[in-house]
């Protein structure tokens, strides 16, 4: 792959806004009754069926990822520049990439945030078999683009 | 109300993954590379996340029905099946190559990287195929549990 930037290893900022995820998710569960999963919001806002999603739904579901959308915008008002970030370079693996998520998360209904952060916090089994498939998945991917190929 | 606090739960959590350092994603690939530069900070997102979200989902659960809401809505599906495996596994290879989830991906589209740009259109396509393909996953009837 074309970028291993270093990362400094951030463990206090990290857990802060992991904090904030998790109030998030927090929030949506207390207002909604809903799991603050991104890639479940986000194929209710696209209309795709979510089991049990109702029509009244959409305009929290859109709203949401407006504000998904918003918060680097809100970051950079605040503290006049965007967030540092390295996003890889290579197109067609970008392409490819984002057909695998978007593919694999509605196949296995859930990504690292309905999975992960609200699946792992309600104890769900199915949930950590997810983690633990996409986690290992993941791991042997970058094991073999970076050190293999 | 729903509208205004939707959009607030939904600036809370992009605001949580940009000071994670999570919209990121040469920070996710490095948690990914153990043999290499590795960060371990990933960790420490899903720990903090999960850990709220454990404990403020059993307050939350407490009050007969949410705020905005006539009732808790849950998933209740409890197989674990081809469908949820096969997805979590093609899942993590995507976010292995790209470094990106539905998430960060997202938060991160208007700052306009290119490959942000290829991969969010990617993923929406692919996440309404992915959706559509599920009943019709020939290991969808898996074992129960």
């Amino acid at each position: 792959m074309d970028i291993e930037a270093v990362t400094e290893f951030t463990p206090l900022l990290s857990l802060v806004g992991g904090i904030l995820i998790g109030l998030s998710a927090v929030m949506v569960m207390a207002l909604f009754g809903r799991i603050a999963g991104i890639a479940g919001i986000t194929n209710g806002v696209l209309g795709g069926l979510v089991p049990g999603g109702g029509v009244g739904d959409w305009p929290w579901r859109f709203a949401f990822i407006a504000g998904l959308l918003a918060a680097p915008l809100g970051w950079a008002l605040v503290t006049g520049g965007f967030p540092a970030q390295t996003v890889p370079s290579d197109l067609p693996a970008m392409l490819l990439a984002g057909l695998l998520v978007g593919v694999g998360t509605g196949l296995g209904s859930g990504c690292t945030s309905g999975h992960g952060v609200c699946g792992l916090a309600r104890l769900s089994p199915r949930s950590f078999a997810a983690v633990l498939t996409f986690m290992a998945a993941a791991f042997v991917t970058v094991l073999v683009l970076r050190h293999v190929i | 109300m729903r509208t205004f606090f939707g959009f607030l739960s939904g600036l809370v959590f992009g605001l949580g993954l940009i000071v994670s350092g999570m919209a990121n994603p040469a920070k996710v690939l490095n948690f990914l590379d153990v043999f290499g530069t590795w960060d371990p900070s990933l960790a420490f997102v899903m720990g903090g996340a999960s850990l709220t979200a454990f404990l403020g989902y059993r307050l939350a659960w407490r009050r007969e029905a949410p705020a905005l809401a006539t009732a808790f809505d849950l998933p209740t599906s409890r197989a674990i099946d081809g469908a949820l495996i096969g997805g979590a596994a093609i899942f993590g290879i995507g976010w292995g190559i790209g470094g990106f989830c539905p998430g960060p991906a997202l938060t991160a589209l208007p700052m306009l990287a290119p490959g942000t740009l290829v991969f969010v259109p990617a993923m929406l396509v692919g996440l309404t195929l992915g959706t559509r393909l599920k009943p019709h996953f020939p290991l969808a009837q898996g074992v129960p549990s």
